[in-house]
C-alpha cells in the first residue's frame, strides 16, 4: 500500500449542542491514495459528520484533519471544497440548473472559460454514461433518481479531483439501478486514480465496492478493515453487521442455480 | 345625453398625459425605492431572526396605517426636516407634492417585498444549500446562482404586490400636492362629476394591470432564462416611464400654479384665477385637492403661488388664534401677520365662506328657532353633523361656550351629503357653509350668531412669497377683488354642484367671469 495517506483523521472530535451531543468522538482514521474506503453505521453513528470534517463543511472541535498532506484548517474552505468532489444524498442537484449547468458549476466557481467548461460536460456526460445530446439541456426534475446521481458523480468530478466523497449516494435508488451504479463508479474510481470515501448504512454495498471498511457507532470508530479483517474482529456489532450479508449470499446462492444466467 | 357622449370624457382625457405621468412618476420612483431598501433588508435579515421579526412587524404596523394617513403624516415631518437642513446645511427642499409621496409610498410597498423575499429564501431546501456550500460556493456565489433564483417566483409575486398597492395608494397623494389620477378622483367627488371619478379609476386599474402584467413578462423571462421576454418587459416599464416624463421636458418652468383645496367652491375659484392668468398671457396650471393645511405651508415654501383661502380659517387654524376681532380688525392684523412671511394678502372677493349652523327653513319656522340661540334651548334633543374637521375646530368649542349648545348627537359627514341629510331629516342641524349653493336648493335657512362666537370667514386671495412683487400677476387678478358677492357664489356653487358637463369648475367659472367681469 502507498505510502503517506491522503486523508487523515488524528483524534478528531466533534460535539453539538454545546456538548451535549457527542458526533464523533476521539477517531483517528487514514485514507491512502487510490483506496476506496467505505464507513459503515447506522443513523447517528457519527458517520456523515465525520465525512464533512474533511472539507470543511463542519469544523473539528479537537484533533487535527490533515488533506493531502496540508492540516485543513490552513486551508481556505472554499478553495478546499472546489478541490475535493462531493456527492450528495439523492444528487443534492440545483433544480433551476440544466444538468450542463450542474455538471459544470464547479468550474465555473474555478474561472474555467465557458468553451472549456462545455468541453469538459461533455466528457463527464460520457464518463458517466449519460447521452450527451439528449440530457446537456434537461432540469433534474426531468431525470429519473439514477439519472440524477449519474449527474451529482459527473459534478463531483467535474474539477479533476483527487478526492471523492460521496454521502450515500445510493441509498435511495432501487436495486438494480443501484447496483449498475455502484459498479460504474468502482471502474471510474480505478480508471481515474481517485481516492474515494463513502458512507453507507449497507454493509452489503459496502462490502461489495470498498477495499477497506470502516465501522461506527455511537461516534466511535469500532473497527476498519478489508471485508476479511472485518470478519476477525471480535466486536460483537460488527460481526452482527456482516452476519446479514452473509445469510443473504448463503440464501441466495442455495435458492439460485449456481451456473444460472445471473 | 347618454353617458359615452358626455363631453367630460373629453376633457378628462386631456388631463390624461399630466395626471398619468405624474402617477408613473411617483409610483415608479416610490417602487424602486421600496425595492431598494427591502431587498438587502430581507437578504441581510435571513440569518438574523431578531432582525427579521423586527422588519416584518414593522412593516406590518406601516401597513396597518391608512394610505391617506401615512401620506399626510410625511408632509409634516418632511417639513420639518427642511426647516432642519436650512438651519443646519443651508439648504432646505420641497416638502410638498412628490417627495413625501414617494417615502409613503415607498414605505408601503415594503411589507410584501420584505414577506415573500425572507419567505422565498427561507423556502429554499437545506439539501440545496448544503450543495451550494459542498461544491465550493462562497455564501455570496449561493446567494446569487442558488438561492435568489428559487426564490425568484416568490419574490416577484411580492414584488407585484407592492406595485399594485403602490399604483391604487398614489391616488391618494393627490391631497398633499401630488398630482397623480387621484386628481381625477378627489375633484369628481368634490364636484360629483362621476365621469372624472370613473376615468380616474379606471385609468389607476388599467395603469396597474399593465405593471403587473410587465412584471410578469420580466419574471416568466428570468424563470425561463429568457433574456428576450425580460428584456420585453424592461423595455415596457422603461417606455412607460419615458413616455410620461415627455410631456414634463416639454413644459415650461415658469408656470404660474394656481392651489385649490378639496372643496367645489375652490375648484371653480381655481379654475377662475387660471382662466383670468391665460386671458393675460400668463401660463398657469393649478394644483387642485390640496389638503387645507397643506396649501399654506405650498404657498409659503413657493411650491403654489397663489389661492384663496378664509380669513377666519388662517386666523384660528395657521396662528392658532383664539381671540374674536371685528371683520375689518381682523383682516388688517392677518394682512400684518402673513406679511412677516413675505405672503401677500392681496384683498377679499367680496363674500364669506363661514361656518354656519343650519336647518330646514320649515322645521326652523315651526319651531320658531331664528338664532343659535333659540337653537340652544331645544338642542338637547337634536342631532348636528359636521364635516371632518369641524367638532375639533375652535369654531365649535366657541360656540358650544358662547351658547351653552349641547346636541344629542353628532356625526361627521362628507359635506356634500350633509345638506341632503338635514333636508331629509336624518340630521336636526348641520354645520354648513354660508357660501354653498345648496343651502337655496334645499331650502334651508342659517341661524342668526347673535353672540359673534364664529369668527368672519372673508375669501382672500393670498401671493406667494416669490409673487409678490409680480405686477403682471396682480393686474391679472386685480378685477376678481371685490366682485364677487354671496349670492353670486352661492349660485356658482349651486352649478358646480350640477350633475353634467356644464358644472365643471371651467365652465362655472367662465359662467362666473360673465357675471363679475362686466360689473
Amino acid at each position: 500500500m502507498p505510502t503517506t495517506p491522503l486523508i487523515a483523521y488524528a483524534n478528531v472530535g466533534k460535539t453539538f449542542d454545546g456538548g451535549r451531543v457527542v458526533a464523533v468522538d476521539e477517531v483517528s482514521l487514514e485514507v491512502a491514495e487510490g483506496e476506496f474506503l467505505a464507513i459503515v453505521g447506522g443513523s447517528g453513528s457519527g458517520k456523515t459528520t465525520l465525512l464533512r470534517l474533511a472539507n470543511r463543511l463542519i469544523e473539528a472541535d479537537t484533533g487535527s484533519i490533515t488533506v493531502e498532506g496540508e492540516d485543513v484548517r490552513n486551508i481556505d474552505p472554499i478553495l478546499l471544497r472546489r478541490r475535493i468532489g462531493y456527492v450528495f444524498q439523492s444528487g443534492g442537484l440545483f433544480p433551476h440548473l440544466t444538468v450542463a449547468d450542474n455538471v459544470g458549476i464547479t468550474p465555473k466557481l474555478l474561472g474555467t472559460p465557458p468553451a472549456e467548461i462545455s468541453a469538459r460536460v461533455d466528457e463527464l456526460l460520457d464518463l458517466v454514461r449519460l447521452e450527451r445530446a439528449q440530457y446537456r439541456d434537461r432540469l433534474p426534475h426531468e431525470l429519473s433518481g439514477g439519472q440524477r446521481q449519474r449527474v451529482g458523480v459527473a459534478r463531483a468530478l467535474a474539477a479533476k479531483p483527487r478526492i471523492v466523497l460521496m454521502d450515500e449516494p445510493f441509498g435511495a435508488l432501487d436495486p438494480l439501478t443501484r447496483d449498475a451504479l455502484g459498479d460504474d463508479f468502482r471502474e471510474l474510481h480505478r480508471t481515474l486514480g481517485l481516492t474515494t470515501v463513502m458512507i453507507t448504512h449497507d454493509m452489503t454495498e459496502a462490502i461489495l465496492l470498498a477495499d477497506r471498511i470502516a465501522v461506527m457507532r455511537g461516534g466511535r470508530l469500532l473497527a476498519q478493515g478489508t471485508p476479511a479483517e472485518l470478519s476477525e474482529s471480535g466486536d460483537a456489532y460488527v460481526s452482527e453487521l456482516l452476519r446479514t450479508p452473509r445469510r443473504q449470499a448463503e440464501r441466495i446462492s442455495a435458492l439460485l442455480p449456481q451456473d444460472g444466467a445471473a | 345625453m347618454s353617458l359615452l357622449t358626455d363631453p367630460r370624457w373629453a376633457e378628462a382625457l386631456d388631463h390624461l398625459p399630466d395626471y398619468l405621468g405624474n402617477h408613473v412618476r411617483v409610483s415608479v420612483t416610490a417602487l424602486a425605492l421600496g425595492l431598494l431598501v427591502s431587498l438587502p433588508l430581507a437578504i441581510l435579515s435571513r440569518h438574523r431572526p431578531v432582525l427579521r421579526a423586527g422588519l416584518l412587524g414593522l412593516a406590518s404596523i406601516v401597513q396597518t396605517v391608512p394610505g391617506l394617513a401615512l401620506l399626510a403624516l410625511f408632509y409634516p415631518l418632511l417639513l420639518a426636516l427642511a426647516a432642519l437642513s436650512l438651519s443646519w446645511f443651508g439648504f432646505g427642499f420641497s416638502a410638498f407634492g412628490f417627495l413625501p409621496a414617494v417615502l409613503a409610498l415607498a414605505l408601503y410597498s415594503m411589507l410584501p417585498v420584505l414577506r415573500n423575499t425572507i419567505t422565498g429564501l427561507q423556502g429554499v431546501e437545506p439539501a440545496i444549500l448544503e450543495a451550494a456550500q459542498g461544491v465550493g460556493m462562497t455564501p455570496r456565489q449561493s446567494l446569487f446562482t442558488v438561492e435568489l433564483p428559487l426564490a425568484l417566483p416568490v419574490m416577484m409575486a411580492g414584488i407585484r404586490t407592492a406595485a399594485v398597492w403602490v399604483i391604487g395608494t398614489a391616488t391618494l397623494s393627490t391631497p398633499i400636492g401630488q398630482t397623480s389620477l387621484g386628481n381625477y378622483i378627489f375633484a369628481g367627488l368634490q364636484t360629483q362629476n362621476w365621469v372624472f371619478v370613473l376615468f380616474g379609476c379606471l385609468a389607476a386599474a388599467v395603469l396597474a394591470l399593465l405593471v403587473d402584467q410587465l412584471l410578469a413578462l420580466i419574471e416568466s423571462g428570468l424563470r425561463h432564462r429568457s433574456r428576450f421576454r425580460a428584456g420585453l418587459g424592461g423595455a415596457g416599464i422603461a417606455a412607460l416611464v419615458a413616455a410620461t416624463l415627455l410631456p414634463t421636458v416639454m413644459r415650461s418652468q415658469t408656470n404660474y400654479v394656481v392651489g385649490a383645496k378639496t372643496f367645489a367652491e375652490q375648484y371653480v375659484l381655481s379654475a377662475l384665477m387660471t382662466q383670468r392668468l391665460k386671458a393675460a398671457s400668463l401660463p398657469a396650471t393649478t394644483r387642485e385637492g390640496l389638503g387645507s393645511n397643506v396649501i399654506f405651508e405650498a404657498l409659503a415654501a413657493n411650491d403654489i403661488d397663489v389661492y384663496v383661502d378664509y380669513s377666519g380659517t388662517l386666523w384660528a387654524n395657521q396662528f392658532q388664534r383664539t381671540d374674536m376681532r371685528p371683520r375689518q380688525e381682523l383682516l388688517a392684523e392677518l394682512k400684518t401677520m402673513l406679511a412677516k412671511q413675505n405672503i401677500t394678502l392681496l384683498g377679499e372677493l367680496g363674500f364669506e365662506n363661514a361656518y354656519a349652523l343650519v336647518m330646514p327653513r320649515k322645521r326652523a319656522e315651526q319651531l320658531g328657532i331664528r338664532t343659535i340661540a333659540d337653537l340652544a334651548a331645544r338642542a338637547a334633543s337634536m342631532s348636528i353633523a359636521g364635516d371632518y374637521e369641524f367638532f375639533s375646530r375652535p369654531e365649535w368649542a366657541a360656540l358650544r361656550k358662547a351658547y351653552g349648545l349641547s346636541f344629542r348627537g353628532q356625526r361627521q359627514m362628507q359635506p356634500d351629503f350633509m345638506y341632503a341629510a338635514v333636508a331629509s331629516g336624518e340630521v336636526d342641524v348641520i354645520a354648513g357653509y354660508t357660501s354653498d349653493g345648496l343651502i337655496a336648493k334645499y331650502d334651508l335657512v342659517t341661524l342668526g350668531d347673535i353672540r359673534h362666537a364664529i369668527p368672519p370667514y372673508d375669501a382672500i386671495m393670498l401671493l406667494a412669497p416669490k409673487r409678490a412683487n409680480d405686477e403682471e400677476l396682480r393686474k391679472a387678478l386685480a378685477p376678481l377683488l371685490g366682485k364677487i358677492d354671496i349670492a353670486t357664489m352661492r349660485e356658482a356653487n349651486l352649478r358646480a354642484a350640477g350633475n353634467d358637463s356644464a358644472s365643471s369648475p371651467d365652465a362655472v367659472a367662465q359662467w362666473l367671469w360673465e357675471k363679475v367681469g362686466r360689473k
